[in-house]
């Protein structure tokens, strides 16, 4: 507070003596503002700063509403108010007129209107559609300012229903002669195509236009809606490749105007810009990353100034080096690169560096050895930040040797840390690596006894599902599942004995659930002793009730003798009487199983072993009590989000008489109903209905089980361990690697005193250079992943791993593998094989008799040898007339086919001496996909084998049975596979390979590809009117959107309908008036309805499904067809 | 893309708001708060960054003053510094030798200056005349599609 006063009466002298100076644009203090910002300079004390800003919006608010103020007043005015809502006061009664400024005012009034509008509103406030006309108008104006003016509002906040009514205006700007207007209308497109993609969809040609302005601010500009599109779709994009790499050449020249220099490096914005598109577009994906080698390592050499903006396009060329596909050189550079951040005195510099760090040890963890001194610097540097980033890198190189100094270093920060957010993500990192690599069963119930108490009650709530799931579940040894189970019960007893009122309540849950399973295996521990450490628990003040029908639960299962009768009897005569219902209910129960030991004997059976308890979550047994009720005339259930939906239905203004689109509430409200039922099925799963798990002595772990996903995660990253190893030992790290593997003489040249931090070192980076060696010498390594379980589908790190053992597969191709001389076989190590012996099995890679279906082994099977000289052709391109191959093929489509509507047979690849071509066939329950692989040399072709890589989205299965392993000359081998969407998506990709070797010459392999859309999963839906009714009220996805209507002068809603049907599969359930209802389902999935609703020459549609994605990307297609109509 | 661009003195007072992504009102009192609590409280010659939730925290002080952005998790933490520098730069050479008082007294026209340099979240203008002339057509009021035609320059 006295600085605070110190600094006000410096400050004040200034203020003053400003008044007398005169300059350009200067301090207008003689104006009521400068006055207003004076008089709250003097004051003291909050208090009288409100005083007088009270008194102030009084006057404002006179002024506002007197007729006499004048647009120049009101200008003042306006200044004033904006003042006052920064100090955090509401001036609500000023936004009219702002607004009103912004219409009526001068330009330079209007500016400060606009500001107005633009600081005090946001995007869905409702007196934003007051200021539609005014936008209109001065877009159309003739001077440039009040269209800059309007641009620029525009882009900051506009009504997403609005934005039709303003697209044709900001379109025709981008033809505008002055650049700046161009540019603006550009990133104004790029805000609507921020908040409603589907709104611009059709003008992607102008926005290549864009790209090639003449003006490069603009090219610029467009290039922020590239780097949106192009993430999102990548290989539509790929062709631009050549025209970034070409403006990055020019950039990096110098060849544009000294304008955009900043700091005498050509526009680094720019250059950053596209550093990012590159990586996008290069990634996995070799012959796309081929073209930028070069412009990277230009511009690797060029930044080479030591300022700021030099390092900024450094670190981003580094992160492009290690996205796209690998080069050495370039992957040397860029390693030196990060080595200088890492060791910069600066410390902006050094963490960014090991955030480069961090990124490259997934591919190379060798790195993190060249590092190990800095590395351990910054995990005792002052700076909270650098030793959170530290921890974080460390994180991505634990294994089995070093995980116990790892996890007592973050545990260490944990107890440091203060902010929720990073303690969060933490305690999930320390219960990951725990589970993953714990190396005795005490240290993992002590680590875990450590997330909890730190994690608290913040924690994710599937860190004490999964440790219980662990519990419960067990693995390989029976033996070895009572050991750890005793341990927690042997640790959770002597916590309780202590002091257990400053555990949070989800580790008290989890101690309760553990001692009520569990504390019978411990023999010299009394059932009573336990039920009245317990009950202290439901003494404490702070226990919730949650935890109070846990702790019940537990002594349901507990309760024996009389003993624990006399025990239990007192806290239930206590909670039988309790408010809470679900407390009441289980003291209920615990009474009478208590007395009842025959009936607790029947309900709560010990059983060792778990069976996978069968739960019917559709709740099917109801459906006889629901019709009787339904038939009695009960109203049927509305599911909540409905029932809201209803009423605000009935509340809300409406707006349809404006009829641009639905009113934005609904959409709000639609939006977070999504989100419930995923949060619904993790929690039925999971903990907090005790009274669910209560009856069958185990867990209930149903819904728990998806959330684990598909095996599979964790052979990729041991894949990615091997080929980090396999890279390693160029020269120049081996002998790093040498160094900590016999710690004592690390070749680090620290010195003496440093002997601790070497013993860190040595016990930190233990497991990651030297692995490779032991492997090499044959000995397996005494570290077998402890507790082997599904991998965690950990949302950050599995989709990057998935990438980078994409790349590190095709580095195995690469000639870098010559250069280490490690013979291939040795790549599984025997070591490897052994850690996850669960992962070879369910994958079934290593048993040969058993022939890995496609999907299994689909990530598997990325060419070793891509890249040999195949031009890949997209399958849009249409047949080359020199080649009339399609009509002998398709004399080979299987005989049961060939009466049925199939599409064209589509070439897919070629290359000399192999052709594929593929055709779908659409039946009424089914969606085929027929290959035709065509040998167009002379001589045979052996070993063929056909390969589909599909994505999440797909499931394909083969039908073709004893697809041949040999392909006499231009004979053709047909495959057919039998395809269903997922998850559906508006179109898939779906990749695969062809290997196989000619008579004389080493094995080759064809890549290609093959699109498919929604449209082909589509089929109609026959219901009648009162299924739809019914099916309709029970979904819970919906999104509406407005359409075109075809125009037709008799009757445009069928024609619309009917133009829809041309293009999917649909079925018009009803056309009532200016209504129509229709039905379709996914194949082999489920359904979604579709209402609409002519509206003002426009067709106001209401789809509705039980998966989330699918209304979304059906209207997708719905667009699509009605523009292609 | 940024989300938000705040600028505070050190004794917490906020001296502009821009915000680039739409917030509840309530929310925005949170991460000013926020905002000031975390980079006021932090040591000297420590790094210019931090994290708060999922956002990355960019800020740097200039005389009394802090500038104070969050960016996605892909921006550029460096990049975002001499974004922040151009505007000190750019703010220093509307005003001549920029101090916070002249930010007081004058912030719609800091924002005016904003706004011309940053659109969406994302770099509009990269160069200082540019900046400086767009600016000053504005002041001037108005200038008419014959105007700009006739002039010498295009």
């Amino acid at each position: 507070m006295s600085d605070v006063v110190e600094k006000t009466l410096t400050a004040l002298p200034s203020l003053l003596s400003l008044d007398s100076q005169s300059g350009s644009g200067k301090l207008s203090s003689t104006s009521k503002l400068g006055s207003l910002i004076r008089g709250i300079t003097e004051l003291t004390s909050k208090h009288e700063e409100e005083k007088l800003i009270k008194r102030e919006l009084v006057a404002i608010k006179e002024q506002v509403s007197s007729p006499n103020t004048t647009m120049r007043q009101m200008k003042e005015i306006m200044v004033r108010a904006i003042y006052c809502e920064m100090l955090g006061y509401e001036a609500s009664f000023t936004y009219i007129h702002a607004i009103k400024l912004a219409q009526q005012g001068s330009v330079l009034e209007k500016r400060v209107g606009y500001l107005g509008v633009s600081l005090f509103l946001n995007e869905s406030h409702e007196l934003l559609l007051l200021l539609v006309n005014t936008v209109l108008r001065d877009l159309q104006s003739t001077n440039l300012i009040e269209v800059c003016m309007a641009l620029t509002v525009v882009s900051q906040m506009f009504p997403k229903d609005m934005i039709p009514a303003i697209l044709p205006l900001v379109e025709d700007k981008l033809a505008h002669p002055k650049e700046i207007i161009r540019r603006k209308a550009v990133l104004a497109l790029y805000k609507f195509y921020l908040i409603a993609p589907n709104q611009v969809q059709h003008i992607h040609s102008k926005f290549r236009k864009a790209l090639c302005d003449k003006d490069p601010g603009v090219m610029t500009a467009s290039l922020h809606i590239y780097l949106l599109m192009i993430k999102e779709s990548p290989d539509v994009y790929k062709d631009l490749t050549g025209s970034f790499v070409t403006i990055l050449k020019q950039v990096i020249g110098g060849k544009l105007p000294m304008d955009f220099n900043y700091h005498s490096v050509p526009a680094p914005w720019l250059q950053i810009q596209l550093l990012k598109i590159l990586a996008l577009l290069g990634k996995d994906d070799q012959s796309t990353s081929e073209i930028m080698y070069d412009v990277l390592d230009e511009c690797l050499r060029r930044a080479e100034m030591n300022h700021n903006i030099t390092y900024a396009i450094l670190y981003e060329c580094v992160r492009a080096i290690y996205t796209i596909h690998p080069k050495s050189e370039l992957l040397e550079k860029a390693v030196k690169c990060i080595g200088n951040f890492v060791l910069s005195p600066k410390i902006n510099l050094k963490y960014l560096g090991l955030k480069a760090l961090t990124f490259v040890v997934q591919q190379d963890a060798n790195l993190a050895l060249q590092h190990q001194v800095t590395i351990i610097e910054c995990l005792d540097h002052s700076d909270l930040m650098i030793k959170r980033e530290t921890l974080e890198l460390l994180f991505r190189i634990t294994n089995g040797q070093n995980v116990t100094v790892i996890v007592e270093k973050m545990l260490e920060f944990l107890r440091f840390s203060n902010d929720d957010y990073s303690t969060i993500d933490l305690v999930g990192k320390v219960a990951e690596v725990a589970e993953k690599y714990a190396p005795d069963n005490g240290w993992f119930i002590q680590t875990m006894n450590a997330v909890f108490s730190l994690g608290g009650d913040t924690m994710q709530a599937d860190i004490p599902n999964s440790f219980l799931r662990l519990l419960s579940e067990g693995f390989d040894s029976e033996e070895e599942d009572r050991h750890l189970r005793l341990f927690a019960v042997d640790s959770y007893v002597r916590l309780l004995q202590e002091d257990p009122a400053k555990l949070p309540q989800r580790f008290l849950q989890v101690i309760s659930w553990v001692l009520g399973e569990y504390s019978h295996l411990r023999d010299d521990l009394e059932a009573t002793t336990v039920t009245r450490l317990l009950a202290r628990l439901l003494d404490l003040n702070h226990t919730s009730n949650e935890t109070r029908s846990w702790v019940l639960t537990a002594m349901m299962k507990l309760c024996e003798g009389p003993a624990c009768a006399a025990l239990v009897q007192q806290v239930c005569d206590r909670y039988t009487g309790s408010l809470d219902t679900v407390l009441r209910q289980k003291a209920q129960e615990l009474q009478h199983l208590s007395q009842d030991a025959e009936l607790r004997s029947r309900v709560m059976t010990r059983r060792c072993t778990l069976e996978p308890l069968e739960v019917d979550s559709s709740l099917s047994f109801l459906d006889g009590f629901v019709s009787e009720a339904l038939a009695a005339g009960a109203a049927p259930y509305k599911p909540p989000h409905q029932r809201q939906e209803e009423l605000s239905q009935e509340k809300a203004l409406s707006l349809e008489p404006y009829g641009l689109s639905l009113p934005v509430s609904l959409s709000s409200c639609c939006i977070s109903d999504r989100q419930s039922p995923t949060l619904l099925s993790v929690s039925s799963g999971n903990s907090t209905d005790p009274s669910q798990r209560a009856a069958p002595t185990t867990l209930k772990l149903d819904g728990v089980k998806r959330v684990w996903g598909k095996q599979g995660y964790l052979a990729q990253k041991e894949v990615v361990e091997e080929a980090a190893q396999v890279e390693g030992p160029s020269p120049l790290l081996s002998s790093s690697q040498q160094g900590s593997a016999d710690s004592p003489q690390t070749q680090t040249p620290t010195p003496e005193p440093d002997l601790q931090r070497q013993q860190l070192a040595s016990a930190l980076f233990v497991g990651l250079g030297a692995q490779n060696a032991v492997c090499l010498m044959g000995k397996t390594d005494a570290v077998p992943q402890r507790f082997r379980r599904k991998p965690r589908g950990h949302g950050s790190s599995s989709g990057s791993v998935e990438r980078s053992s994409l790349s590190s597969h095709s580095l195995l191709g690469n000639n870098l593998l010559d250069s280490t001389n490690i013979p291939s076989d040795e790549v599984v190590s025997p070591k490897n094989t052994e850690r996850t012996p669960d992962l070879t099995a369910t994958n079934g890679t290593c048993d040969p008799e058993e022939t890995p279906s496609p999907d299994e082994t689909a990530a598997h099977v990325l060419p070793l040898t891509s890249g040999i000289g195949m031009e890949t052709m997209e399958p849009a391109t249409h047949t080359d007339p020199d080649r009339p191959r399609n009509p002998c093929l398709s004399s080979h489509l299987p005989a049961e086919l060939s009466g049925m509507a199939r599409s064209d047979i589509a070439p897919l690849c070629s290359n000399r001496s192999l052709a594929l071509s593929a055709c779908t066939v659409s039946t009424e329950d089914t969606f085929l996909l027929i290959l035709f692989v065509s040998n167009s040399s002379d001589s045979d072709v052996q070993h063929l084998l056909l390969q589909l890589t599909c994505t999440g989205e797909l499931e394909v299965s083969c039908l073709s049975d004893g697809a041949p392993e040999e392909l006499a000359g231009h004979g053709v081998a047909v495959y057919k596979y039998s395809l269903v969407m997922k998850t559906p998506s508006p179109q898939v990709e779906l990749a695969g390979v062809v290997s196989y070797e000619m008579p004389l010459g080493e094995p080759q392999a064809a890549q290609f590809s093959h699109r498919l859309y929604l449209t082909d999963f589509i089929r109609p839906l026959p219901v009648s009117t009162e299924e739809y009714g019914r099916m309709w009220l029970s979904y819970t996805h919906d999104t509406k959107q407005n359409l075109k209507l075809v125009q037709d002068d008799q009757d445009p809603l069928t024609a619309t309908l009917n133009a829809l049907k041309e293009k999917l599969q649909l079925h018009v359930v009803d056309i009532i008036g200016l209504e129509g209802i229709v039905a379709c389902r996914l194949l082999q999935g489920q359904p979604c309805l579709m209402h609409c609703r002519v509206h003002d020459n426009s067709l106001a549609v209401w789809l509705r499904s039980p998966v989330l994605e699918l209304p979304d990307c059906l209207l997708y297609h719905y667009q699509k067809a009605l523009q292609e109509h | 893309m940024m989300h938000f661009l705040l600028l505070f003195s050190r004794q917490g007072k906020l001296r502009l708001q821009k915000w680039f992504t739409p917030l509840p009102d309530r929310e925005k009192k949170k991460v000013i708060r926020d905002m000031t609590l975390m980079v006021l409280a932090r040591p000297p010659r420590s790094c210019n960054f931090l994290q708060w939730r999922d956002l990355k925290i960019v800020y740097k002080r200039y005389a009394s003053l802090y500038f104070c952005c969050g960016l996605e998790d892909q921006d550029n933490e460096l990049l975002t510094l001499e974004v922040l520098h151009r505007y000190v730069e750019l703010l220093d050479k509307y005003f001549g030798n920029v101090c916070e008082l002249d930010i007081i007294f004058n912030f719609e026209k800091a924002y005016f200056i904003l706004d011309e340099f940053l659109m969406e979240g994302e770099i509009l203008e990269t160069s200082k005349k540019a900046v400086g002339t767009s600016i000053e057509e504005a002041d001037s009021q108005q200038e008419t599609m014959e105007e700009y035609m006739s002039k010498p320059t295009y």
